[in-house]
């Protein structure tokens, strides 16, 4: 079932990605970490649907934000991050998917890893976390390729900063500030048996980002000790313009 | 198959096509792997979108589960690739 959003405000995340929110009337409400369809038609009929995770919390509000990266030969992300305008309409369908889901009634610690883009879902669940004022433990490694590529900064920070029970780790891939203790790379089986919640506290680890990423954090997760059915996976990659 | 090729995608990202077909959202049931016989959550399932439709293998031994292809007003739906599934109504 498609639905009809209104543009109501656009915010620029960093120099490629922008959030977008949407007014839907008839908007049944989300679960953290659901995703929607985004369907674009152009005026001779072709169409073309893509995938965006909610950045948004849960509320009873009919809003909805979704961060979109700019790919350079996506079909569809260039139109949402460049031309599209507030006031335009666009179609939706969702809320999607029940299975890489946050509820606030989950009290075990939890693990977020996200890489580049993969951070939206994961940030839906921060911010529900805050909203419903949830006291499970949280811990986030975000990957990603340089500073300014960082989605949502100030308010990780001040969330962070706020309460103890949410940490994070920024993990560089290809330039970090400096004096930053780690020098650029991939994430490694060190980095996440130090910064991620031990397996005897049986953490629910939520890995969202491109396949190779997810598959390589999922491995060292795994390899710590931790229990495949508690790692939740959401991939993106060879759609073309996904998150 | 290879499982070292990166060109998958997981079952749940498959959740807004089948809800073209089902009332329920599939990707939380419960499948069983007709050929291998290993009961798991679509979601984990392998999703491969570059081509006509999707396909959903099993993660343990990469059969077919699943086959969708939309071809202009029909949907043709390949299930028999799981010998089972089971939906959890609570709520419904």
């Amino acid at each position: 079932m498609w639905r009809v959003g209104t543009v109501v405000a656009l915010h620029d995340e960093t120099a490629t990605a922008r959030t977008i929110t949407l007014e839907l009337s008839d908007w049944p409400g989300h679960v953290a970490g659901q995703h929607v369809d985004v369907r674009l038609t152009a005026p001779d009929g072709y169409s073309a649907v893509r995938s965006y995770s909610i950045a948004s919390a849960p509320s009873s509000e009919r809003l909805v934000e979704i961060t979109v990266e700019r790919l350079a030969n996506g079909e569809v992300s260039p139109y949402l991050t460049q031309e599209l305008a507030v006031d335009d309409r666009l179609e939706l369908r969702g809320p999607i998917g029940g299975w890489f889901v946050w509820r606030k009634e989950q009290t075990e610690p939890v693990q977020l890893v996200a890489g580049g883009s993969g951070i939206v879902p994961l940030m839906s669940m921060i911010r529900y976390r805050v909203s419903a004022g949830s006291t499970a433990p949280f811990r986030l490694l975000y990957s990603v390729r340089e500073p300014g590529a960082v989605y949502y900064r100030d308010e990780l920070q001040a969330i962070s900063d706020q309460d103890r029970s949410v940490s994070l780790t920024y993990a560089y891939t290809r330039a970090a500030p400096e004096d930053w203790p780690r020098p650029p790379g991939r994430i490694d089986a060190a980095l996440i048996a130090n910064t991620t919640w031990p397996s005897k506290l049986a953490p629910t680890c939520y890995v969202c980002g491109p396949t190779p990423f997810v598959e390589i954090a999922a491995g060292f997760l795994s390899a710590c000790g931790i229990s495949p059915d508690k790692i939740k996976t959401e991939r993106f990659g060879p759609t073309g313009d996904r998150k | 198959m290879s499982s070292h090729t990166y060109d998958y995608l997981d079952g749940n990202a498959a959740a807004g096509e089948l809800s073209k077909v089902f009332a329920l959202d599939i990707t939380v049931a419960e499948g069983r792997c007709a050929h291998c016989g290993a009961t798991k959550c679509f979601a984990e399932a392998r999703l491969y979108v570059q081509c006509p439709g999707i396909v959903a293998r099993c993660t343990v031994c990469e059969h077919v589960l699943l086959r969708l292809v939309s071809v202009r007003q029909r949907i043709f739906l390949d299930m028999s690739g799981m010998s089972y599934v089971c939906l959890d109504t609570t709520g419904r």
